[in-house]
């Protein structure tokens, strides 16, 4: 090991490093979506005080109350509906929606599509890691056709939602897919959304070592190995054909980017058309 | 990284070097860093550290600072710097 005088990470400055180590588990790729949304708000080069974080409840929710800027950590579910309100509230601000798969398309689904709907022009990252982390692995909305949970415990009788195809179908006007390894990819994509006028979504897969990989015998390297060897990068796909089948590999990439009037502008238009 | 013949530009070709810093306390173990550093630099250390697991450790001095290690480790505990 190399010896540092400082030893100082240079994400230090916007993570709240008196709450550090944080409760994400070994093997968890929640830590590494989040290195990759700092990473990304950095390179944006807008000020801090220019970005604010809103996350629901779950393991990824947890993103809010780490990163340090304005963030504020909400109701199960309700994370899209907070963000709205800063949104419109101050429209200057840059809103991020940090989350996972449960709160945003489990118990806040309807928020979702109807955040697209609106086109509002918010951020919103997903940390997909196919299950119910937190609460103890219990079958998810997106958890794959046979996938074992603790409440599936054969396997998983129903089919998962496809969340680009989703977002897609609602009207995001910004859709992407990565897996956390792809972190590179994944931090230039967050980078593009936050510029990106309009509702911009971006799933990224995640491993969830102890309550998914441990009941489908997948090791948290398995999962990477995975992510490396059966994902095809494949920019502006048909949002159709993007189920997730490891078997016929798992197609990653931007599939839209619309330029499309946001919710603000049209709504300043018709209530405060004298209003610059 | 194998070449199966010496690149042409190969001496005209500027490489850039990195120092990797390891915050051992803060790791938890998972290995990402070791995996899929593209120079394949890193391994686990013998010694545990303070939370009990064993943190990477440098063992060749090849690192092309290229910030992958810190983009994957989701404990923000290693990160390099140019020398």
């Amino acid at each position: 090991m190399t010896e540092n005088p400082q030893n100082v990470h240079p994400l230090e400055d916007l993570v709240r490093m008196d709450r550090i180590p944080h409760i994400w588990c070994p093997g968890c790729g929640t830590g590494s979506v989040f290195a990759s949304c700092l990473t990304a708000m950095k390179q944006t080069g807008i000020p801090y005080n220019q970005f604010a974080m809103v996350s629901g409840i779950g393991c990824s929710g947890r993103g809010a109350g780490y990163i340090n800027i304005d963030s504020f950590h909400t109701t199960h579910g309700r994370a899209i509906p907070f963000a709205t309100g800063i949104k419109m509230a101050s429209p200057d601000l840059n809103v991020i929606v940090f989350s996972g798969d449960g709160d945003l398309f489990a118990i806040g689904g309807n928020h979702f599509i109807h955040a697209a709907r609106r086109n509002m022009d918010i951020t919103v990252i997903c940390v997909n890691n196919l299950t119910y982390g937190m609460t103890g692995g219990q079958v998810a909305a997106t958890t794959p056709h046979l996938a074992k949970s603790s409440t599936t415990t054969v396997g998983n009788p129903e089919t998962p939602f496809s969340l680009p195809f989703l977002a897609y179908a609602s009207g995001a006007t910004y859709i992407a897919r990565w897996t956390m390894l792809h972190a590179r990819d994944l931090a230039d994509s967050i980078e593009e959304a936050l510029v990106h006028k309009g509702f911009s979504f971006i799933e990224v897969l995640s491993p969830c070592p102890v309550n998914f990989g441990r009941r489908n015998k997948e090791k948290p390297l398995d999962t990477l190995k995975k992510y490396y060897e059966n994902t095809i990068v494949r920019n502006g796909a048909n949002p159709a054909e993007l189920d997730i089948d490891y078997k016929k590999g798992v197609i990653l990439g931007k599939f839209a980017d619309i330029d499309k009037p946001t919710h603000d502008e049209k709504y300043k238009k018709m209530y405060w058309p004298d209003e610059k | 990284m194998k070449y199966w013949r010496v690149p042409l530009d190969s001496h005209e070709v500027q490489v850039t070097r990195g120092h990797v810093h390891i915050i051992a306390d803060r790791c938890k173990g998972c290995g990402y860093c070791i995996a899929y550093c593209p120079r394949e630099i890193l391994e686990f250390s013998k010694a545990f550290n303070a939370k009990g697991y064993h943190p990477p450790v440098v063992k060749k001095d090849d690192c092309l600072n290229c910030h992958y290690c810190e983009l994957l480790c989701p404990e923000f505990a290693i990160f390099s710097i140019e020398r």
